[in-house]
Order: structure tokens, then C-alpha cells, then sequence
């Protein structure tokens, strides 16, 4: 690990120097420091800033703050009322052990676990931009077949965000420049030629908190996560729905799917495809396909695309 | 005998170094306060897989206050030759694999260590690499013989003509992956010289074994080289030998003159200490229409490194398996640019038995047979290659007795018949098998001034539980208390211990100590020691026809929505001779069928061809059985009785457990959703596409 | 800085890249503690942080200024010896952190935590979801849940 220097941050609105960065939960950040992934000259440490709050938005909905632990979140009587689908989300990310370290925004900020991502010994171009992506040709069973580039096929692992970009959460900002909010749905990028971004987020500037906003049917909401072993594994595909079904029609609904690619996948295309549709297996399937119609897979993860479709019914069905 | 000696062996003894265990302080190798001076050193390793190492170049800026040493193979010190080529670390500038050890930082602290490696410039000559097992590779080719000392190949009656004259045959090709033993202690190595004299506290299955290889490259008779391995924490094999860090720590203590840790971070066991070999497995089968099988023919391609030839016995388990007329079995190896495989829990057995009986449940599924049934039609009267007679087999008995505590005998065979909601449910069985062996061993008993016993030998204790089976064992032989007996292991000093391997500790290890302390307690009264060399007797026996044996059995539910497999219940029953200790013993079925699921569902090393490397080294990503995935499971034993094996009677329970039940669950996992996985793991995605 | 590991306050002078788990380690001789893989995928370096449990392996120590750290060592639960009873361990390398995840998961339990099972009672199914941050390569987790279990008082 490279030495930096370690201070504790006073403000949210201070920003960073060059070569700095923020430190919450460190359950990612310390894993890469080690690896050599991130090399930090500095640790701005924000856990006790006092974002450690969930509180209520006037006009309902939730303001979480950023340095919540996830398993206090997932604990929460009202996410469990309210927002069982991000409850489930962040019940199923990582152990236990993991999710009393976490925060809300480091889970958002986590990076991605492509394999050659991880192992600095390795070409890759979010990693070292311009030194190349073997994950094309090598291993990408477990990457994106949605958004990807030809210069990166990462996926993001939150289950958090899935759940949040379903919610049409909104992320609050501070920094030097005043603060800002971003829809969850617009924090994360698609690689394109720059992956090396996983964020819109300019170098110094703090998440905050997480509002979620009042959606009355998202008391009617689940996760449902699938991975290689039954539990403590990152997912290989994920499906968080919310649904508001009237007399047999699907008259709103949130789908969101986690895994596929290089930020959580709001399946807009899928909501508008299934809204005034019969709440059956079958429309349930074709608003999956209106989705995964745009699906790249590669040679190894065709799987998902099936997956996905399954699982898309499979929740929905769930909740009707 | 007294009443005393009838109650130890076979009693559940709760471990002896259980409360060390479960309060922390049992301590392992990297855990040994050995004084202020202590550095720490870390590994720099190959990012190529073949090619020459040019240059080593430091900055002597970096870590400047902490860094002490940094050694390569262009100021290492020479070492003597080693009958392991993994232990000359330093010696050439060729490079081998891609996680071959090339640099040792050695520093104040342990983050200076790892920085300070991470940024040495390595300056190497790379070469194209050739890192892929295939069946048409042209360096393939038969080793003279398959570990530890079998032939090869072996070739009985005329296969070919029994397949052109069988009504039923079926022709198959299982995979295996690669795949690591990943015990949850890394390797790990404490050294300091004491004058010429070198101590490790070390992580390994056989500290004598231990203090010989390191003694050797330092010039050192073994006696000179003291091997601490008080607890050890899992090996399954990959702790059989010295493995690089014990020479690295010890070399490093030298030049620096200080204590010194090595702890391998634990992506590095993925390159450094071995692995599984992977697999191509062509198995072929002939039966005729009673089920009676014609011909077997059987044949394993593996790899093994540059270095040297490992070559894993994958088929010897089916030499004696099942009866048939006409046999051939065989193994064919490629040296590729690759780290070099050892030992993993049941090697040969475990993936070897994976491809049988899966082939077997295929024929049964050909003959309309139950698999069972078909089993039993084909049970040998003797072995079948050598013609000893077995000394005891009761694999009929472990698949008839585990069929009715399983409930077997309702199934429907027909695949894909029960669905509950998402969950397709199927079962499958498979039978297992693993050598009876004994190794020469030495052992101490004394009568101490208190009245009590201490009872010397130089074995390790992994988990087995042998610290505690050995107590019973002496007990039992002095015909006194367990109280009054202390047993000393871990330490090379100590009497000349055989490996912990092969299933082999309690009867090597057992018999010694029986020997040990029947002389002490026949002998001359006013003799308070004896010492006993089991080296003639075992060396006398015969070796062939001496397995144990059993069945799994396995229900599990496949998600129609996901592929997902869940075993819902695995059963194991044994014919294992006397079991010395039913908890412990329990303890080692029922650990070796976890691994077998993981072997089944989880576990693989994914290798990228172009980097010439496992990509998923490390414990995120190559996936072992959580909590979560074991849901009901149990084994269960007959009272097997053989005098032919060792004095206690006892056959090894360490590795039988995971071979044959990945078998069953992937011949359940056929059952319950009819898609027959031949390529391991049998992860969602080869089964999604086809539910 | 300061820290308080079970019950003991320690001044100490520490690398900033120094995780909890290797002052525990290597400075306090608190060797209880495993590194498994020393990146928080198998749970052998869980200790109780404030009560709670976390991967000491993924935490820096110059972070928790003041913070209270219960280890293996200053442990002393009723599950340690059910795990004996119930040959809970193999190697036992695993085990502290097993134990110690097991005390902090009963307190989450206790106040009234869901886990991805959604059962309302510790059902062993509950049990295996909520330790399955500790890995046990000895396989040694059919006797972890009756042993767990009963500590519990279920």
C-alpha cells in the first residue's frame, strides 16, 4: 500500500486536493489500497461528519445519509415498510460483517470486480487507461452484456443501487462549488472510451445523502439476486422491481437490473413496454425483451440475457 | 486388557486443543513473538509466464527507513541442489510460471514489505507461453509412472472387441478444472538462525519432511533444522512438502541476520504452492444386457509444470472399482507454462471418480438399470487388475444400508419427474473410494515421575483431530486414564513422523505409538522409555487390495427460473475400518463432502490463456461452500472389521468423503432436471440454456 | 492514537496504512485474530468494533481513534464451548473469527435485524444466511449451526 497522509474532514462542502480522496466504510477503498488498485496520497475521512441519518423528506419519501452503515439501512422499519425492494438489495450484498462497515455512498461509489480490474499486475483500461481490455477475449462470464464499450465490458456489483436506481433515487452533492443532486439512474457512467470514470462526480466533490422519494406501490416492491454459491458472492444477475398492478394491468412499475452492466440498468425501455399490459407471464417476458433487445453479449455471458428475462418474470410475478 | 483400554479408541473425545481453539490462543506459524527484531518479508512475483529475468532494480528511495534487504537470483545466496525444483527459489534467472517468486523485500514492518515489492522494477525477457490442456496438444505423452508409484497405463483382455460385441457401450468425456486447495491459513513461515542451526515455525503437514528439504539447501542435516508446527491451520494437501516460503523466510533470516515472517498473501497460493490439476477424461463403458460391464476403459489427460513432472494417478481408482473382463486405464501428461500441481484431498480419486461414476450412472440410465443396482451387478471378488484379495470391502454394503437411510428405494428413475413450484428436485447416488495406506514411523513413549505418560512423535495435527486420536490410541496401549497421557506432536525433534497425507496419519502414526507404548508397558519395569520404529512391519505388508469404501447420496433442487443448484441433502455411509474417534471422524466425512459439493458447484480456477493465468485468485471469486450452501447433511458408518490394515484396525476418513460425491450431485442434478453436466463446475449457465 | 481492545487502552504509534488487524497482530500480540485473506472475503479477522462485527482486515487502524475493539481474546460466550461440544472447528483457523461473527450476529439478532432469509424465528437456515461471511475450508459448518443453536438457548 502507498503511503498517504490521513486527516479527518470538517466540512462537506471542503473538496479535495489533487491525489486525494474520501474515506467512509473502506471496505472497498482499503481492499483496493492494498491491491494497488487505488493509490491515494491522501485519506479524507468522513465518518464523522454526521451523515449517519435516515430521516423523512417532507411530503414523504427518505433522506439517507450518506455515512449510513447498510446494515442499519436494511434494518430501518420504514425502508422495510416503504422500500422492501432496497431493504432485500442491501440484505443481499455482501455479509454481515461487510454491511455494519459499509456506507450508502460508498456502496454507490464501489468499483467494479472485473478480475483484471482488480490484479494491478494486469492491462486494463479503467484501471490504466489506454493499456488495454483482455476481459474482451479472456474472462467476462460475469460482465456486462448492456452499455458496454469496446474499451470496457465492467460491470457495476452494487445490489444497493439497483434497488435505489428502481426508486428513482436521488443522490445529493456538495462540494467547492456549491451542491447539486443527481438522479441515482445518472450518477454512474457508461464506460464509452473514458472508463476509467465510473462517476459524473468531479474530484472533490462528497455524496451527501440518498433521497428516495415517496412511491406509494413501492410498498409492493422485491430483490432477487443470483449468484454462484448461496450467499457472499457478487451477483451474476439481479432483478429489482416495484410494481402497481390494477385489476390484472400493470399500471406502474420500477425495474431495475443489477449485473449486466457498468451502472445499475434502469429498464426504462421494459417499464414502458409493460405499463397498461396484462400482469401476466407473458408480458412480464416480452417488457424483459424490449429491454435486453439492446443486450451485446459476449462469448461467455450470453446466459444473462435468459437470466434476466427469467428473473424479470419471475419478481414480477411475485408481486402481482 | 483392562476395562480403561476398552474405553478410549472409539470414544467421541471432544478435541484437546479445543479450548485453545475457540479462546485464540492455539497459535499458528505466523504468530510466534520471536523479538523485536523481527522483519517481514514479501514476495514479488512473475507477471509472465515464461521468459528470463534480466534485472531486479530497487529504489532506494522507497520505504528507505524500514526496507533491510532485497534478494533475487542476481545476489541471492547459492543453495544446494533440492529434489524439489520449487524450492531452489533464487537460483536461476528462467522463468517458469506466471506467480514464480522473483524478489523478497525484507523490512521493519509488514507495510514497507508490501509496498517495496510492489514497486521493484523487474526487468525480464518475456517468451511466448503455452498455458491450455487439450486432448490434441502435441506434447502430450505417458509418464513412466502416476503418484506416488503406479504404472501408468494398464491393459487387460480385448477392450475393443468387447465394445464391438456389447449391446449397451456409452463414450464420454468429463472436465475437471483446476483447482486449489485454499486452506484458511495461508502458508506461512517464521525463521531464525540459532548459530548454524535454523528454527521455522512453519505451516505443513510434515516437519520432518520439512526440516530434511530446507536442510538440504542449506547444507544442513536435518537434525539442525528445527520445524515448529504446533497447530496448523488446514492443508489438504498443499502442506505436504516445504513449500517456497520456508526456504525464502529462512534465506532471508540469514542474509539479514534476523528473525524473519513470511505469511503468503492468499492470492499467492494460487501460483505458489500448487493446485489440482485439471482434467480431460474419456471414459468408456461396455456393458451387456444384464448389466454386466464388458470392458472399461478409462483415460486422464492432465498437465503438470516446466519444472517438473507432477503426475496426478487420476485413474488408478478405477483399476479396482468394478469387475470387468477387459480393462485398460492410462494417463497422458503436457508440461505446459504453468504452475506445478500437487497434492489436493484425494488426488486421483476425487476427480478420477468423478468421471466413472457419472459414466456409471450414464450406463445405468442406458441399461435401464438402477444405479445402484448396477453397481452391485459388477462388485469384484477380488481386485480386479492385481487379483489380491481385498482385506475387507463393503461397498455393496455402504450403497444397500446408505440407499435405506437415504430412502432410495421410491424413485422414480426417469429424469425431470418432480417439480415443486420453481424447484425441479432430483437424487443421485455414486460410490466412493480411497487407499488404505500405512508409512513407516517412529514413536516414544515415557512413564513420567508424576506416574503419568508423555507420548512423542513428530506429526501435525491440520484439523484431523490426530493430537487427540493418538491420546486415545496410547491410552488404550499403557492401559491407563486419557488423563494421565500427554501426547507431543508438531516439532521435527521429536520422533520421525510420516506425512499427513493420504488418509495415512492415524494408522502410520497409530501404529508407531500402539508399538511405542506396548513396550513400554511389557518391558523392563525400570525402564521408563521406549521407543518403537513401525518401518519393518509396515514395509512388510502387502500393499495392494486395502481400500476404503462407500456411497453418496445426494437430493438436490435445481431453480427452473435461474439454473441455481441447492443440495437439500447429502448423505455419505462409510466402510472405513474402526473409527478411533466418532466426532472427529464425522467431523473429516462430512468436511470432505463439503468440498466434493464445492468441487461439484463451485470450485474452479479460471484460467486466461493469454495472460497465462488464473484470473479468480482469490477468495471472492473462487467460490468454496459458504454457511448458506449446506443445508442437511450427514454421515454414517458400518462397523467394519479388519486385521489385515494396522493394529487399531483403522482406515483413513480424511479424503474419501469428496470423491464420489460430487458425482452424486451432479447424477442428481441429471435426475432431477435431465441436463447431464460433464464439464465442472456445473455453474447456472450450463444448465440455464437447457431447462 | 488510542484504542481500546478488550478493556485495555493502548497508546500506540502506528503507519497509517496499518490495518486494525495487523496492530492486533503485530503490535498488541494479539494473534487471536486470522488473516485469511486479508481483503474481506472470508471472515477470520472479525472482531467486535463498538459491538458490532467487521472485518479488522479492511479497516485502518488510525480511523478508529477511541474506539472500543473486542477480539477472541476478550471474548466469553457460551457459543465457545458449544462449538467444542459440537466439533465446530477443524484447524480451528477460522474459528475466532466464526465466534466472534457469531456473538455479534446474535446481538443483531436480539435487536431485531432482518437477514436475507426473512424468517421470524433463528431458524438454522437464519443461522447459515447471517454466518456465511465466515468461510470454513475444513467444512466444519454442520456443527457451527447446532452449536450456535444452543447458545443461543434455542
Amino acid at each position: 500500500m502507498k503511503t498517504f497522509t490521513y486527516r479527518t474532514a470538517t466540512d462537506v462542502a471542503q473538496g479535495l486536493e489533487p491525489g486525494a480522496t474520501f474515506l467512509a466504510g473502506g471496505t472497498n477503498l482499503v481492499d483496493l489500497m492494498k491491491l494497488g488498485v487505488a493509490t491515494p496520497d491522501v485519506l479524507v475521512d468522513v465518518n464523522r461528519l454526521g451523515l449517519g441519518e435516515v430521516g423523512d423528506l417532507p411530503g414523504g419519501g427518505l433522506r439517507i445519509g450518506a455515512g449510513v452503515r447498510n446494515s442499519d439501512l436494511a434494518a430501518d422499519p420504514r425502508v422495510r415498510r416503504d422500500y422492501p425492494v432496497l431493504s432485500e438489495a442491501l440484505l443481499a450484498g455482501a455479509s454481515g460483517q461487510l454491511r455494519n462497515m459499509a456506507t450508502t455512498a460508498g456502496n454507490l461509489l464501489q468499483r467494479t470486480r472485473c478480475r483484471y480490474f482488480m490484479d494491478a499486475t494486469m492491462p486494463c483500461n479503467k484501471r490504466r487507461p489506454g493499456s488495454g481490455c483482455p476481459a474482451r477475449e479472456g474472462d467476462h462470464r460475469n460482465l456486462a452484456i448492456l452499455g458496454a464499450s469496446p474499451s470496457c465490458v465492467a460491470t457495476h456489483p452494487s445490489d444497493m443501487a439497483v434497488a435505489l436506481a428502481a426508486l428513482d433515487a436521488v443522490v445529493r452533492i456538495s462540494g467547492p462549488a456549491g451542491e447539486r443532486t443527481v438522479p441515482v439512474t445518472e450518477l454512474h457512467r457508461l464506460p464509452g472510451d473514458t472508463p476509467d470514470r465510473d462517476t459524473v462526480l468531479e474530484h472533490g466533490e462528497l455524496i451527501t445523502a440518498v433521497d428516495v422519494p415517496s412511491l406509494g406501490f413501492a410498498a409492493r416492491s422485491a430483490y432477487r439476486k443470483v449468484r454462484d454459491r448461496a450467499s457472499y458472492a457478487f451477483a451474476v444477475g439481479s432483478v429489482a422491481a416495484a410494481a402497481q398492478i390494477t385489476d390484472g394491468t400493470v399500471t406502474d412499475v420500477r425495474l431495475a437490473f443489477g449485473a449486466v452492466a457498468h451502472k445499475p440498468w434502469r429498464a426504462f425501455a421494459a417499464e414502458e413496454a409493460l405499463r397498461g399490459r396484462p400482469a401476466t407471464r407473458e408480458s412480464f417476458r416480452a417488457a424483459a425483451d424490449a429491454e435486453l433487445a439492446a443486450a451485446e453479449p459476449l462469448r461467455d455471458n450470453a446466459f444473462k440475457v435468459p437470466l434476466i428475462r427469467n428473473l424479470v418474470a419471475s419478481v414480477l410475478e411475485g408481486l402481482a | 486388557m483392562t476395562t480403561t483400554t476398552d474405553r478410549a479408541v472409539g470414544q467421541p473425545i471432544e478435541r484437546l486443543e479445543g479450548q485453545d481453539k475457540v479462546r485464540g490462543t492455539a497459535r499458528y506459524a505466523a504468530e510466534y513473538p520471536v523479538g523485536d527484531e523481527l522483519a517481514y518479508a514479501w514476495v514479488a512475483q512473475s507477471t509472465v509466464a515464461r521468459g528470463t529475468l534480466t534485472g531486479v532494480t530497487v529504489d532506494p528511495l522507497v520505504e528507505a527507513d524500514d526496507v533491510i534487504a532485497v534478494l533475487w537470483h542476481g545476489n541471492a545466496p547459492r543453495l544446494s541442489e533440492a529434489d524439489d525444483p520449487e524450492l531452489a527459489v533464487f537460483q536461476s534467472d528462467e522463468i517458469r510460471y506466471r506467480g514464480q517468486a522473483l524478489a523478497l523485500v525484507v523490512a521493519r514492518t509488514l507495510e514497507a514489505a508490501r509496498r517495496a515489492a510492489g514497486l521493484l522494477v523487474v526487468e525480464i525477457d518475456e517468451e511466448p507461453h503455452d498455458c491450455v490442456l487439450r486432448t490434441d496438444h502435441p506434447d502430450l505423452y505417458t509418464p513412466d509412472k502416476v503418484n506416488p508409484a503406479f504404472p501408468s497405463e494398464t491393459a487387460s483382455g480385448d477392450v475393443d472387441a468387447a465394445f464391438e460385441s456389447s449391446p449397451t457401450t456409452i463414450d464420454v468425456t468429463y472436465r475437471t478444472p483446476a483447482l486449489h486447495n485454499n486452506p484458511m491459513e495461508p502458508h506461512a513461515t517464521t525463521a531464525l538462525w540459532d548459530g548454524d542451526d535454523l528454527v521455522l515455525y512453519d505451516s505443513n503437514q510434515h516437519p520432518p519432511g520439512i526440516a530434511a528439504a530446507v536442510g538440504t539447501v542449506f547444507d544442513l542435516p536435518p537434525e539442525r533444522v528445527h520445524v515448529i508446527t504446533e497447530h496448523v491451520g488446514g492443508g489438504f494437501g498443499s502442506k505436504g512438502s516445504a513449500r517456497p516460503n520456508a526456504v525464502l523466510a529462512a534465506m532471508a533470516a540469514r542474509v539479514t541476520g534476523r528473525p524473519v515472517r513470511l505469511a503468503l498473501p492468499r492470492q499467492a497460493l494460487f501460483s505458489m504452492v500448487g493446485h489440482r490439476t485439471p482434467t480431460i477424461q474419456r471414459v468408456r463403458l461396455a456393458a451387456s444386457s444384464d448389466g454386466r460391464l464388458t470392458a472399461i476403459d478409462h483415460e486422464a489427460v492432465e498437465h503438470s509444470s516446466r519444472l517438473f513432472e507432477f503426475a496426478e494417478q487420476t485413474v488408478v481408482a478405477t483399476r479396482h472399482m468394478y469387475a470387468a473382463p477387459n480393462r485398460r486405464t492410462g494417463h497422458r501428461l503436457v508440461r505446459l507454462d504453468m504452475p506445478t500441481p500437487r497434492w489436493m484431498r484425494a488426488p486421483g480419486e476425487a476427480p478420477g471418480m468423478v468421471a466413472l461414476e457419472c459414466a456409471m450412472d450414464e450406463l445405468a440410465v442406458a441399461l435401464r438399470l438402477d444405479p445402484i443396482e448396477l453397481r452391485v451387478r459388477n462388485e469384484p471378488s477380488v481386485e480386479p487388475e492385481s487379483g489380491v484379495p481385498f482385506s475387507s470391502r463393503h461397498y455393496v454394503e455402504c450403497l444397500r444400508r446408505g440407499a435405506e437411510r437415504f430412502g432410495w428405494a421410491d424413485r422414480d428413475p426417469r429424469p425431470r419427474q418432480r417439480r415443486e413450484g420453481d424447484w425441479w428436485i432430483g437424487t443421485g447416488v455414486a460410490g466412493a473410494t480411497y487407499p488404505t495406506m500405512a508409512q513407516p514411523s517412529t514413536a516414544r513413549a515415557r512413564r513420567l515421575s508424576s506416574g503419568d505418560y508423555e507420548v512423542s512423535i513428530a506429526a501435525t495435527d491440520l484439523g484431523t483431530g490426530a493430537r487427540t486420536i493418538l491420546t486415545q490410541i496410547a491410552a488404550d496401549a499403557l492401559g491407563v486414564p486419557l488423563s494421565q497421557v500427554r501426547v507431543r506432536i508438531g516439532d521435527s525433534t521429536l520422533p520421525k513422523a510420516s506425512v499427513a497425507g493420504g488418509s495415512s496419519g492415524s494408522a502410520s502414526w497409530g501404529w508407531a505409538v500402539t508399538g511405542a507404548c506396548q513396550a513400554l508397558r511389557s518391558g523392563d519395569p525400570s525402564s521408563d522409555e521406549a521407543v518403537f520404529d513401525s518401518t519393518e512391519l509396515v514395509q512388510q505388508q502387502e500393499k495392494d487390495g486395502k481400500h476404503a469404501f462407500g456411497a453418496h447420496f445426494a437430493e438436490v433442487r435445481v431453480d427452473a427460473v435461474t439454473g441455481e443448484v441447492r443440495v437439500s441433502r447429502l448423505f455419505g455411509m462409510y466402510a472405513a475400518g474402526r473409527i478411533l474417534n466418532p466426532r472427529t471422524a464425522r467431523s473429516q466425512f462430512l468436511g470432505g463432502m463439503i468440498m466434493g459439493m464445492g468441487m461439484a458447484l463451485h470450485e474452479e480456477s479460471v484460467l486466461d490463456p493469454a495472460m497465462g493465468v488464473w484470473v479468480n485468485h482469490d477468495l471472492a471469486e473462487y467460490h468454496i461452500p459458504s454457511h448458506a450452501d449446506i443445508e442437511s447433511i450427514e454421515a454414517e458408518w458400518l462397523d467394519e472389521q479388519d486385521d489385515q490394515i494396522n493394529p487399531m484396525g483403522s482406515k483413513g476418513v480424511g479424503e474419501i468423503g469428496i470423491v464420489g460425491s460430487p458425482a452424486a450431485i451432479l447424477n442428481a442434478i441429471w435426475h432431477a432436471t435431465g441436463v447431464r453436466v460433464r464439464d465442472l463446475p456445473a455453474r447456472l449457465d450450463k444448465i440455464l440454456p437447457h431447462l | 492514537m488510542d484504542l481500546v481492545v478488550n478493556g485495555v487502552e493502548h497508546s500506540l504509534d502506528l503507519d497509517p496504512r496499518t490495518t486494525l488487524l495487523d496492530t492486533l497482530r503485530e503490535h498488541l500480540g494479539l494473534t487471536g485474530s486470522k488473516k485469511g485473506c486479508d481483503h474481506g472475503q472470508c471472515g477470520a479477522c472479525t472482531v467486535l468494533l463498538d459491538g458490532r462485527r467487521v472485518n479488522s482486515c479492511l479497516i485502518l487502524a488510525i480511523s478508529q481513534q477511541g474506539a472500543s475493539v473486542t477480539t477472541i481474546e476478550g471474548v466469553d460466550h457460551p457459543v465457545q464451548q458449544k462449538f467444542v461440544e459440537h466439533d465446530g472447528f477443524q484447524c480451528g483457523y477460522c474459528t475466532p473469527g466464526q465466534i466472534c461473527s457469531a456473538v455479534g450476529m446474535l446481538d443483531e439478532v436480539a435487536k431485531g435485524w432482518p437477514s436475507a432469509i426473512g424468517d421470524e424465528e433463528l431458524t438454522d437456515a437464519e443461522i447459515r444466511e447471517r454466518m456465511s461471511g465466515n468461510l470454513c475450508r475444513c467444512g466444519a459448518y454442520p456443527n457451527m449451526i447446532p452449536a450456535i443453536r444452543e447458545a443461543a438457548g434455542r
